[in-house]
């Protein structure tokens, strides 16, 4: 029996070197006549011990990290591949405690399967949601997915099955499911982790998508920055329709499913979803005006369902398990649980799973380990690049959608990015309005015009130049793009800025209020 | 030729004391003349992708993957298949930060620039990159080895800072790291 061994194929384990690690452990058991069969996994999500290699034994799997190709004869002379003990030896993976203490739904195969293995990925759960919907009408479809009380995992958290529901009773033969995998938002990589590792899911869930609506044709929006995930996928889409997963009978249903994978360009405002239609149409990411919504009016005129790689990935596991399952995880009106993204400086970064309602203080600190640098953490910027960013005073702020709107921050597409107390919060704000110009589509003045001023603006505040009026000009400023904006790109970009504001005051010379 | 249309871009360059490096950008970007290769490379990838519904963009990917950029002698080409016009064509070549409109060098390096990577010396990493190669964001080396472009977000935030070399996502990019992936890369002898 040859001994199996797992090195992550994922871009973030190979970007630290799991692709010079997973050939010298092939040419060290060679030389060594160690007969080993190589697995290439996604990752497990704990990024500070990539490259994490893996060797399935009689108890489990045992973990050894980071390792880079130096390491790797020691390891074969500690016997790592017969459970033998190492410095970099972790014991079994699943008892480390960053995952044990996880609720992983979504990822529940990331990191642990081939990714483009359909043995695999059935023999752990795959395909039960899709066999379960063939069996039902698009209304049932719809239904359980509406009861789970998934919302949408872009950032804007509208309920998916009420979107569904819409296109489901559009009227017209043609009818798109689109997929959202620009994830530009700096701090998250939940996607692209599970197009990387688990790329079925993703397949399997915009399939149920399309037979529950009745669109024939898929297509999943990747933005450019994913070079492997969009070779992982486009592999995948190929094993799935040769398997009869996809194309003209799915799984025996007699219906039809195609899909395809279409490259973005480099534009965050294609992350916006009506400019990511224009996009996928072959024109500039223009955002459209709404009405008329996408789900009666979308992808070249056609209803469209659009939907975020991790609410679609969340769909197989409610049709195959039922809506009250999914639905039991989590608080208030946020069912389930989100991938959170640990990112910046923390000493244990990754992705943490967990239902709706844990702390940013569980998560930074029993997770993220503190910071990696040692120091203090000082703020968060949670939600992507248009997220405010939470103060210490915040960290027991449950992760819910409706307590982070209660405080003027959003969980959006749950990235977390931690700043130890060296950052400069008023260069982090005027970074915020940078971007929001560099990346602004144009149409609407606020966010084109506003983001310039915005920063020219904030350096008057920086220097010290007549600093009250240029407050009051942010200010009102902020209002009018918070306001005025036709999309969330200019009408978010005002969080960062006046969350550093009103909590960093000091970085940007004014005196902190003190309490009376 | 400045395809720079991109709407606030302009002005924030300019306003940043960056405007030098336009000048410099169109200077050193002299227009090669068009071959039967570059030719022959746009009517593949045209007829490859025409009949694709939004053909555009497979189309101007395919070209760029094929020439590393995307030559004026595309556009009129593109827009006759498509029926459109030139303008429309170049709009979106225009708007899309991934396309370019001048030669690279023999390796694109992406720098990021976002938050995650900022918490962890990617501004110092930024600087870094600037000076040890001698140019700003969108120059290349005047050996034609590296064209240096900023990124933001490449997804690896929790090996931040990240750069991107063609293809590959590297991670924990210190500057002293990022000094051997640029001399491994000048090392490297063009195809």
């Amino acid at each position: 029996m040859s001994i199996r061994i797992f090195v992550p194929m994922d871009s973030g384990a190979l970007s630290v070197g799991a692709g010079d690690v997973a050939q010298a452990i092939a040419a060290e058991a060679t030389v060594r006549g160690i007969d080993i069969e190589l697995v290439r996994n996604g990752s497990r999500g704990m990024y500070w011990l990539e490259p994490l290699v893996e060797v399935d034994t009689h108890a489990g799997r045992l973990a050894f990290g980071p390792v880079t190709a130096e390491d790797v004869p020691a390891l074969f002379d500690a016997g790592f591949h017969e459970g033998g003990m190492h410095r970099l030896g972790h014991g079994l993976t699943e008892h480390i405690p960053f995952l044990a203490g996880q609720e992983r739904l979504t990822f529940r195969r990331v990191g642990i399967t081939d990714p483009l293995s359909l043995a695999d990925y059935e023999a752990h759960g795959g395909f039960e949601g899709l066999l379960k919907a063939v069996g039902l009408d698009g209304a049932a479809i719809v239904k359980e997915v509406t009861d789970s009380g998934l919302r949408g995992r872009g950032g804007a958290a509208f309920p998916t099955g009420i979107k569904w529901n819409t296109v489901l009773h559009a009227a017209g033969p043609d009818k798109y499911v689109v997929c959202n995998a620009d994830e530009g938002d700096s701090g998250t990589f939940s996607d692209r982790m599970l197009m990387e590792g688990d790329p079925y899911c993703l397949i399997e869930g915009m399939t149920i998508a399309g037979l529950a609506v009745g669109a024939r044709h898929g297509y999943i929006y990747l933005r450019s920055e994913y070079p492997h995930a969009f070779h992982t996928l486009q592999q995948a889409i190929a094993k799935a329709r040769e398997a009869g997963w996809l194309g003209p009978d799915v799984a025996g249903s007699g219906r039809s499913f195609e899909l395809e994978v279409r490259l973005g360009a480099g534009a965050y405002v294609c992350g916006e979803e009506t400019a990511m239609l224009e996009s996928l149409e072959g024109k500039r990411g223009i955002v459209r005006f709404k009405p008329p919504l996408p789900a009666i009016q979308g992808l070249f005129g056609k209803p469209t369902v659009i939907n975020n790689v991790m609410s679609l990935a969340a769909v197989p596991l409610i049709l195959a398990r039922g809506a009250a399952f999914y639905r039991d995880y989590g608080m208030g009106r946020s069912h389930g649980t989100l991938p959170f993204q640990l990112a910046g400086n923390l000493r244990h970064p990754g992705l943490v799973e967990k239902a709706f309602g844990i702390t940013l203080r569980e998560l930074l600190l029993d997770y993220g380990g503190g910071s990696a640098s040692g120091r203090p953490i000082r703020a968060v910027q949670v939600g992507g690049p248009l997220g405010a960013y939470v103060p210490e005073s915040q960290f027991d702020v449950p992760l819910d959608y409706e307590a982070y709107a209660a405080m003027g921050a959003m969980i959006g597409h749950g990235g977390l990015v931690a700043f130890d107390d060296t950052a400069d919060m008023a260069r982090l704000a005027r970074y915020a309005m940078e971007f929001c110009a560099t990346e602004s589509c144009g149409k609407c003045t606020p966010c084109r015009i506003g983001s310039t001023r915005g920063v020219e603006v904030i350096d008057r505040i920086i220097a010290g130049e007549a600093r009250d009026a240029n407050l009051a000009l942010l200010d009102s400023l902020c209002d009018t793009m918070l306001n005025g904006s036709l999309c969330a790109l200019g009408g978010m970009a005002p969080y960062p800025v006046k969350s550093a504001l009103t909590h960093f005051p000091q970085d940007f010379g004014i005196a902190p209020v003190t309490a009376e | 030729m400045s395809l720079h249309g991109r709407p606030g871009y302009h002005s924030l360059e300019i306003e940043s004391g960056a405007l030098p490096f336009r000048t410099l950008r169109n200077a050193m970007s002299a227009t090669p003349a068009p071959s039967d290769h570059r030719l022959a490379a746009i009517h593949a990838a045209v007829e490859t992708h025409r009949p694709r519904p939004g053909a555009l963009l497979p189309m101007l990917h395919a070209i760029q993957d094929a020439l590393g950029w995307v030559p004026p002698e595309a556009i009129p080409v593109i827009a006759t298949a498509l029926n459109q016009s030139r303008a429309e064509i170049h709009g979106v070549v225009s708007f899309y930060h991934h396309f370019r409109t001048t030669p690279p060098g023999r390796h694109v390096v992406q720098v990021c620039r976002a938050e995650s990577c900022q918490a962890k010396g990617g501004v110092a990493l930024e600087e870094h990159a600037k000076r040890s190669l001698g140019i700003d964001w969108h120059q290349t080396t005047p050996d034609g080895a590296i064209s240096l472009e900023p990124v933001y977000c490449l997804g690896n935030c929790a090996c931040s800072p990240a750069i991107r070399v063609g293809d590959e996502i590297l991670g924990r990019v210190s500057c002293a790291r990022f000094d051997r992936i640029v001399e491994g890369l000048r090392e490297e002898v063009p195809a």
